[in-house]
């Protein structure tokens, strides 16, 4: 009978009890799916997209931190290589200041030295002045005595008077041999 | 012996040369004697297949989900790949933003069809329960349901009424031939294309499949005819893969459509 049910059936005409066993199938799947399975996975998307963007807002904060601490450090080193700079120059213009003074100290011992010793040979210089004009003083003198003590007219003798007193004082015997009265001379 | 409807051939009574008919598949390959009666309801190979299917889709999304981790993988990374394509290049694509709401539907939807398609060329079922038109048309009847249900809530009962029939901006007397064409092709029509497409192809697909597996076993004979048997035994390979195409193809034109439908309903233009 069944068979026969079945040979004059239309496949285009849907049995009722299929139609309600199809229902029943797809919205009982729907609802446990929409019960259990679809709410969990939209729930862990939902949460893993979070985590993603997260997780780039966190990677960026770490960056911008990381950009500005090497811009720091950058501007310090930069600011010590202009400070060294600046102590290597400044060294440079002391050491030549220095070098300068000492050239100067040296040049005004030099003049100082040069000028001390100038003094001492005009020191000198006078003394020996002084000394022979006393010491040719008294030799004119005693040259003079002798030639007074001598008899002024004879020549000869006038002659030898001034020879042996040459001839003295050549010899080194300073000491003038008195020959003569006091008032002969001149 | 046409409960089952390849019996004749399978059986191997029946030869080409031998005097017989090519026993050819038709509606009686599609109709089933009860497997057993469940407390008086008469249970027919489609229908345990249906059962069968709603429950291993029900498992296999329910244990890919059970415990979803934030980094997926193995079944949850497979199904959120599967629930992704829906979510995304169905739902927010088609109806927009707005429409992530409808992924588990759309989901729910793309799944059942497809096995119920794929149990075509499942060894051991071979019948896409899709084609019995009972079970798109429960489908469809709901597509119809929902997107008229959101139409109205959308515009109000009048205003949806407009909203399909009447589009803005034409001259005023083409509205005597749109109108009446809109509200019928929307209204009416619809969900019986709906049904009837994927019932057609399903159905259709099964009897080409047929025609080769029956043919095989009808031109096998032990004579050089038989060089016959091989061609056809190569179509059903050929096939087989053609049918996994349309299979997939249809599960996402009835979801594509569904999605289609009810952006249609929502949609505030016009």
């Amino acid at each position: 009978m069944i068979v026969l049910a079945a040979e004059t059936q239309n496949p285009l005409v849907p049995p009722l009890s299929e139609l309600i066993i199809g229902l029943v199938c797809f919205l009982g799947l729907f609802w446990l799916l929409a019960k259990t399975a679809w709410p969990a996975i939209n729930r862990t998307l939902a949460e893993r997209t979070d985590a993603i963007e997260g997780g780039i807002a966190r990677a960026e904060q770490a960056q911008a931190e990381a950009k500005a601490t090497l811009e720091r450090y950058r501007g310090q080193l930069a600011e010590a290589r202009h400070e060294a700079a600046r102590l290597r120059e400044e060294a440079t213009i002391q050491g030549a200041a220095i070098i300068a003074e000492m050239r100067e100290q040296a040049q005004e011992e030099a003049r100082r030295i040069i000028a001390a010793a100038h003094a001492q040979i005009e020191a000198e210089r006078v003394a020996a002045v002084a000394s022979l004009r006393a010491e040719i003083g008294t030799m004119a003198t005693e040259l003079a005595s002798r030639i007074v003590g001598e008899a002024l007219a004879d020549s000869d003798r006038q002659r030898r008077v001034v020879d042996r007193f040459l001839a003295e004082l050549e010899s080194g015997a300073a000491e003038p041999v008195s020959t003569g009265g006091p008032g002969s001379g001149s | 012996m046409i409960g089952a409807g390849v019996t004749p051939a399978l059986e191997g009574t029946c030869r080409v040369l031998s005097g017989c008919g090519f026993p050819a598949p038709g509606t009686q390959s599609f109709e089933f004697s009860p497997m057993f009666s469940l407390a008086g309801y008469e249970v027919t190979k489609p229908v345990f297949l249906l059962v069968l299917s709603t429950a291993a889709i029900a498992a296999l999304v329910i244990v890919a989900f059970r415990r979803p981790a934030l980094v997926p993988r193995g079944l949850q990374n497979a199904m959120e790949v599967y629930y992704d394509f829906i979510r995304i290049g169905i739902a927010r694509d088609v109806i927009g933003r707005d429409g992530e709401r409808f992924a588990p539907y759309l989901g729910t939807l793309f799944l059942f069809v497809f096995l119920l398609n794929f149990l075509e060329i499942v060894p051991g079922a071979q019948f896409p329960v899709t084609s019995k038109i009972a079970f798109p048309a429960v489908l469809s009847a709901l597509t119809w349901l929902i997107f008229n249900y959101l139409g109205v809530r959308r515009h109000g009962f009048f205003g949806y009424l407009k909203h399909v029939a009447v589009p803005s901006g034409l001259p005023k007397p083409l509205y005597l031939l749109i109108t009446p064409i809109e509200f019928v092709s929307t209204i009416i029509i619809r969900p019986f294309t709906l049904a009837v497409r994927l019932f057609a192809n399903m159905f259709a697909g099964h009897l080409l499949l047929l025609i080769f597996t029956l043919g095989t076993t009808y031109l096998l004979v032990p004579r050089i005819q038989g060089i016959f048997a091989v061609v056809s035994f190569g179509m059903t390979f050929v096939l087989t893969g053609f049918e996994l195409l349309i299979q997939f193809l249809q599960a996402y034109i009835i979801t594509l459509l569904t999605a289609t439908y009810i952006a249609g309903a929502l949609d505030s233009e016009h």
